[in-house]
């Protein structure tokens, strides 16, 4: 059950990986050429997902606007990812002095409501693909600074960590050869669930028309786009809302699932 | 004492995001004097513009002249909103939508979440419990916009249960208005009540384990008391927690809802702002939202000692 649920994800995951890959290469139709004589019309053979009220081919333009998703996801996570586990474990092995500043920076990122960033960042910057990358990263480093800290207080007094020690093994070969394996499993966990926040939240920020500019597709972008023609063309807003859902609940479960196989005790 | 201290720290993180949000804005390129006017006009038109905005002063008695003001409830005027309008103005017209949506949300979502997150319990591992969570996992995988747009056409343009947009004052129509805000709050509400049956059932499993309710029940206490007498008062700190939390997260996505429902809310009159560049309006609107997010948690903050004696601070009696 659990493994099927792990593969199940793990496909959903990869499919819309692959979908969006090839769409950097090739897509069925120009993504943002307009042609007026096929406007809104319904899926068909020529339009497997029908077209939008350009007549621009709706499932040309999924495949394109899967990349700033992708983009958002992997440059916030792995940025929240690097900068978050290194302060974390920095705080959590040496505590003292430099915990308390890198827990007060923690905090006040924390506090700072990520959506207010994310205007911020878009006022500073202009919308755009940018200020989105850059205030969804910055909201995912406190994240992983309070989990990494919080595993290496409880595993610092391990007996392997004071065996290691009393061998005179080096500090940094201690942080990161010794106690980071073993909290690396819970950090891929949460890993996974960022990466579906960060979908969600750039999908949400280019509804807002704060993110990707036309005539380039994001998958939110489109929605916002679609929303004046939710009746007579549901085509062009249940797609492109069912890609983002679909993703979401990708990571999500891979998530959820990825947690049940690599700690059985939940 | 203890409360003294959070409130002058409430006070001090709320002074840093406003100097951080003016010194933000300040270096944003482009002159605002321009913007108002208009790239046609003359010098000296600009430079009275800029001498009543204030643009002429150091950076430093900029922020201190825009300070003085916010104390007593002056945030200067908006530049791209007809003239006449003060910040101040439109914010006080926009917090009657944001705050009943808000608070309408967080009432729906509990009373979802918490009957079913103690009924999921108490079946823990069955056809029902299975169920829910497959379910609530989707519901956290749903995009907030994507179904209130699939939700106004359906129930409001196909059905016609609800209004599609347009909402009334609560001043000439105050039903008309609550009406309007039911579908925004059930979207709205959807994912935090998702997220929160999940707290709700591993908080009750947990205290469900405890050695009192197997005392509870030895004494022959019902199992409907021992789950809503006993352990669900137990249960309420972890759930309060999580749902302080997924309050303040509930203020951030009214500007997503708003924008949907276009419902002339703070979040709306946020994102008009950013999306115009109008700097007084986008500075007093941070600041609106900041306070609320910190006022709501300050309030949290005294509901937990509430209701666990036990976090209550050092140099307190009890």
């Amino acid at each position: 059950m659990v493994k099927l649920k792990l593969w199940a994800s793990l496909i959903l995951v990869g499919a819309m990986l692959l979908m969006t890959m090839v769409g950097l290469f090739y897509t069925p139709h120009p993504a943002n050429v307009m042609d007026i004589e096929h406007r809104l019309e319904g899926p068909s053979a020529q339009f497997l997902l029908g077209t939008d009220n350009y007549g621009r081919d709706v499932f040309s333009r999924i495949m394109v606007g899967g990349r700033p998703a992708f983009q958002a996801g992997m440059i916030a996570v792995l940025l929240g990812f690097v900068s978050g586990t290194i302060l974390g474990a920095l705080a959590g092995y040496y505590r003292g002095w430099l915990e308390e500043i890198i827990m007060r920076l923690a905090d006040g990122l924390y506090s700072m409501p990520a959506i207010l960033m994310a205007l911020l960042a878009a006022t500073l910057l202009g919308p755009g693909q940018a200020s989105i990358l850059l205030a969804v990263s910055l909201a995912n480093v406190p994240i992983f600074i309070r989990l990494t800290r919080s595993i290496f207080i409880s595993l610092r007094e391990r007996e392997y960590v004071l065996a290691a020690r009393a061998l005179g093994v080096k500090e940094r070969q201690i942080i990161f050869r010794h106690i980071l394996p073993n909290g690396l499993s819970t950090i891929l966990v949460q890993a996974s669930v960022s990466f579906a926040a960060a979908i969600l939240a750039e999908a949400s920020l280019s509804y807002l028309g704060l993110g990707t500019q036309p005539p380039d597709a994001s998958w939110g972008r489109m929605l916002k786009e679609a929303q004046a023609f939710a009746g007579s063309a549901p085509w062009t807003t249940v797609f492109p809302g069912l890609a983002i859902a679909l993703t979401v609940l990708g990571f999500n479960s891979l998530g959820d699932s990825l947690r049940d196989y690599l700690d059985p005790k939940f | 004492m203890v409360w003294l201290r959070k409130i002058t720290g409430m006070l001090a993180t709320l002074l840093l995001v406003s100097m951080l949000t003016f010194f933000v804005l300040y270096l944003i390129p482009g002159d605002p004097a321009l913007l108002i006017l208009g790239t046609e006009a003359d010098e000296q038109a600009l430079d009275l513009v800029r001498s009543q905005l204030g643009l002429d002063r150091p950076l430093v008695s900029q922020f201190a002249g825009w300070l003085g003001g916010v104390i007593q409830g002056d945030f200067g005027e908006s530049i791209t909103f007809s003239r006449g309008y003060s910040v101040a103005s439109l914010i006080a017209n926009a917090l009657p939508v944001t705050i009943p949506l808000a608070l309408m949300a967080m009432v729906l979502s509990m009373l979802v979440a918490i009957p079913l997150g103690i009924l999921l319990a108490s079946r823990q591992g069955g056809r029902l419990d299975t169920i829910v969570l497959t379910l609530s996992q989707a519901g956290l995988s749903v995009p907030a916009f994507w179904l209130g747009i699939l939700m106004i056409q359906y129930f409001a343009v196909d059905l016609g249960w609800f209004p599609a947009g347009d909402m009334p004052r609560w001043s000439s129509n105050p039903s008309g208005a609550l009406v309007s805000l039911v579908l925004p709050s059930m979207v709205l509400a959807l994912p935090r009540a998702a997220i929160l049956i999940r707290i709700v059932r591993t908080a009750m499993l947990e205290t469900l384990g405890e050695d009192y309710i197997r005392t509870a029940r030895g004494k022959g206490v019902r199992e409907f008391a021992v789950h809503t007498r006993h352990a669900l008062k137990n249960a309420m700190i972890s759930i309060s927690t999580i749902a302080g939390i997924q309050l303040v997260q509930l203020l951030a996505g009214t500007v997503i809802v708003e924008q949907v429902f276009s419902l002339p809310g703070l979040g709306r009159l946020m994102l008009s702002a950013v999306l115009m560049r109008d700097l007084p309006l986008v500075q007093g609107t941070v600041f609106i939202g900041a306070a609320l997010i910190f006022l709501v948690n300050f309030f949290l903050d005294i509901f937990y000692t509430i209701l666990d004696p036990r976090i209550r601070g050092v140099g307190q009696n009890g």
